[in-house]
């Protein structure tokens, strides 16, 4: 494929590691903000070719896991009730809510359907206008641009069994969250290199000139990794903290401005909780009140919800890259991909989840001569 | 004024409708609307003697001499596929491919399938004329019978179009130990061609995903090539082929029931562009994704050459390849090296493989 | 969140309100949503995220960072070879 196999290669991944080893001088904790970014790390096995000074932790950076879990439940309250066609990303339908999941609800007839992309759920509602179809719109600012457009469309279309359950979270107040945290271990940070796409890396700025930490904005495919971590290396070992692209083919400083004045005509900052984290003070976009009237939580009565986080679960403390899964008294045991007990294990994006099928490095150190 | 007298010229008798274009749920009633329903769809293209016999059962000879040695392979399997039909194949297809595949996986020669029908009320019976001749087909091209079945009609929605359950009997030659806990440290693991077009196939076909492409389902009978793996490999310690949960979760039932560890090159699996370019857009890993044609085959370091050999000579190993080892440990697993270098372990499927945007 | 991949334009039209392209991701096609990117034209790539063009992707700026990254690795083995005494060998 073009555009990703060359940013594959083995031997250019080589040598950006090879300069990596070539210039550090210290141990250093950078930290990515990504899903997608920990699943690629994990399944191309870069984490164990980097020099041992270089830990990487990995954030909060998987909308699914950072769900609430307050939201989980209402999503699947809503589910559960007749006549809905209940739409979602595939990430979420194995998340656990505090009794069951979306699985559960389809085996016991709900209509629970997986797409692919939030314009299919408006499709299926044009379809089926004896039905009120709701999509769960979760994300971070990657995925508002199509979460919106489905509400643009539903609205030009006068449709009125369309709706969206929206927990939408941004990643700035995260990385403000975890930085000025009295714990914080992260000294350099490997943006989201899809949130940047839409976002623009403007706002990164006075989070690197506060906390005095380089930020790479960072793309996907092993060298594209590499090459973040190689940037932000280099202005750790100059004592600078800038923030600087390593996507150039897909990001600019403004970003993309028509979608994010998309963005901002249907959304607008909230409060949001973060799961395992807790709030975080306008971290979030909800729906403007031009479009209340899409909001699923205000079309179904969903007020009334228990929530239950399990006790184990460990979730809060992976998510802000203080603990790594394998220090979690479940992982692996109570808690594995097939029985899970937070969202990190369920989601392939999770850490839990990305170290449990990728991890196990006392093996493949054992192995770096075969 | 009328006439209000009866003429009886409009009488007539009415006879039931044939329904020849669906089916109803008289076609399971097991009376003259199911035989007819055989005579007319099944058995012009999926006869035998014994099913012709009429009998509630087959009876059959296997084909040894007296004195010979050796065990009987019996396998069964369920088919319901959705849609029925796809680029490359159909359930029925399918349905014969699997159950000869699995009989194959022993050693041993296919030689005698049954084939039971769920039929959907409703479903059309042209549906079911394309995949009875497409059973036909791979029949013969596998070279084995169909010798017992069955109809049965459920009411609509109780089944999606049309199920087929599938068993086969063959017959594995005394001296024939393969298995998979049969893999041992040293030997060598082949793969007889390109991963995960199957699954994608099905998926295209479905059209919930709204993509396209030209992938075909390599649904497909193996025996004939197994056959010659086995007269050039006659050491073969492992055949299974990756069917649902793909290769990864097939190379892990072998590693564990082998207590061994399989250690795979990333870089050389094959993969088709377009395969990789859709498990790319969706987020799936080809490694996870149903195959219905492919064989994996662990045979001793010796014999790998000459078992890769006659892969590719046959139309369906075209594109066979060596894709790792087997050693001692880490006993159980899968590991896989990466394109880059790296090395991660390779686990089973946990469930269902969905799209994703992370 | 960011399964985003680079595909090629090969179709845009309307359905209904929005601005919708065929999308050829190396042989497989999808249709995606280009709302976001109304410079775009036939034969140009985007970064395309749930059936969404994110945003434009630079042939020129991809081609410019790989040039980079080439001229780092030879350096580089360069280095490694001058570290081990041993001949520089190219390619990897």
């Amino acid at each position: 494929m073009r555009y990703v196999d060359e940013f594959r290669d083995a031997g250019l991944v080589k040598g950006v590691l090879d300069e990596i080893r070539h210039i550090v001088t210290r141990p250093w904790v950078l930290m990515e903000i990504c899903g997608g970014q920990t699943h690629s790390i994990m399944q191309s096995g870069l984490d164990q070719l980097l020099p041992r000074e270089i830990e990487l932790v990995h954030g909060p950076g998987c909308p699914v896991c950072v769900t609430s879990l307050e939201l989980i439940d209402k999503a699947l309250a809503i589910a559960s009730q007749p006549g809905v066609i209940f739409c979602s990303f595939g990430d979420m339908l194995r998340v656990p809510g505090s009794q069951q999941d979306l699985y559960s609800i389809r085996a016991r007839g709900g209509q629970v359907k997986v797409v692919y992309s939030p314009l299919d759920a408006v499709r299926i509602a044009q379809e089926n206008p004896d039905k009120q179809v709701v999509f769960f719109a979760i994300g971070f600012e990657t995925t508002a641009p199509p979460n919106v457009t489905s509400v643009i469309q539903a609205k030009a279309l006068g449709l009125k069994n369309y709706s969206v359950l929206v927990s939408h979270v941004c990643v700035p107040p995260a990385m403000h969250a975890i930085l000025g945290s009295p714990q914080n271990r992260v000294q350099g940070f490997l943006a989201a290199g899809h949130v940047c796409a839409v976002m623009g890396y403007w706002e990164y700025l006075p989070i690197a000139g506060k906390y005095h930490v380089p930020i790479t904005v960072t793309g996907f495919e092993p060298l594209d990794l590499a090459q973040g971590i190689l940037m932000t290396v280099r202005q750790l070992e100059a004592g600078i903290y800038e923030v600087q692209n390593a996507y150039t083919r897909a990001v600019s400083q403004e970003g993309n401005r028509t979608a994010q004045a998309m963005i901002f005509k249907v959304l607008q900052p909230v409060d949001r909780n973060w799961r395992g984290i807790g709030l975080i003070p306008m971290s979030g976009w909800g729906l403007r009140p031009e479009y209340a009237d899409f909001d699923a939580e205000k079309r179904f009565d969903v007020s009334a919800i228990q929530t239950r986080e399990n006790e184990i679960c460990i979730a809060g403390q992976i998510l802000q890259g203080l603990k790594k899964p394998v220090q979690c008294p479940a992982f692996g045991t109570l808690c594995t991909p097939q029985t899970p007990l937070g969202a990190p294990m369920v989601s392939s994006e999770g850490a839990c989840n990305a170290y449990f099928r990728f991890g196990n490095l006392e093996l493949s150190k054992k192995n770096e001569t075969r | 004024m009328t006439n209000s007298f009866p003429t009886f010229e409009g009488a007539y008798c009415p006879v039931p409708l044939r329904h020849n274009d669906q089916i109803v749920m008289g076609h399971g009633s097991g009376g003259r609307m199911t035989s007819e329903l055989i005579q007319r769809v099944f058995t012009p293209f999926l006869s035998s003697p014994p099913l012709l016999e009429g009998n509630d059962f087959a009876r059959v000879s296997l084909p040894f001499e007296a004195g010979m040695k050796g065990h009987l392979s019996i396998s069964t399997d369920s088919h319901i596929v959705s849609p029925i039909f796809f680029r490359g194949g159909d359930i029925g297809r399918l349905s014969i491919c699997g159950t000869v595949n699995d009989v194959c996986m022993a050693g041993a020669i296919p030689l005698y399938l049954t084939a039971g029908f769920i039929l959907e009320e409703g479903l059309p019976v042209e549906f079911i004329e394309i995949v009875v001749q497409s059973m036909q087909a791979a029949a013969q091209e596998a070279g084995v019978q169909v010798i017992a079945g069955d109809t049965k009609v459920v009411e609509k929605g109780k089944a999606d179009g049309l199920f087929i359950n599938t068993a086969g009997v063959g017959w594995i030659p005394e001296d024939r130990i393969i298995g998979g806990e049969q893999a041992r440290p040293g030997d060598v693991v082949l793969i007889s061609g390109t991963m995960g077009d199957h699954g994608i196939a099905v998926l295209a076909a479905r059209g919930d995903l709204g993509f396209e492409t030209g992938i075909a389902s390599d649904v497909a009978p193996l025996n004939h090539l197994i056959h010659a793996v086995l007269a050039a490999a006659p050491h073969t310690h492992v055949l299974r082929d990756p069917t649902r949960g793909g290769l990864a979760t097939t190379l892990n039932e072998i590693a564990v029931q082998s207590n061994a560890g399989i250690w795979l090159e990333e870089k050389t699996i094959p993969i088709q562009p377009e395969v990789r370019a859709a498990c790319e857009m969706l987020g799936f890993d080809p490694f996870y994704i149903a195959n219905e044609g492919k064989v994996i085959v662990i045979v001793p370091p010796d014999e790998a050459d000459a078992a890769l050999k006659a892969m590719c000579s046959n139309r369906y190993g075209e594109m066979a390849a060596r894709i790792g080892t087997v050693k001692a440990d880490p006993a159980g697993r899968v590991l896989l090296k990466t394109s880059i270098g790296g090395t991660r372990i390779m686990d089973v499927l946990a469930g269902e493989m969905l799209p994703r945007i992370c | 969140m960011c399964l985003g991949v680079p595909g090629k334009i090969t179709a845009i039209y309307t359905s209904g309100t929005l601005q919708m392209a065929k999308i050829d991701f190396g042989g497989v096609i999808r249709e995606a949503c280009i709302e976001a990117v109304p410079e775009a034209k036939i034969g140009d790539w985007t970064i395309i995220h749930a059936g969404f063009a994110l945003n434009m992707m630079s042939e020129e700026e991809a081609q410019e960072t790989l040039d980079a990254l080439r001229q780092l690795a030879l350096i580089d083995e360069e280095i490694n070879a001058s570290e081990q005494n041993l001949p520089a060998t190219f390619g990897g």
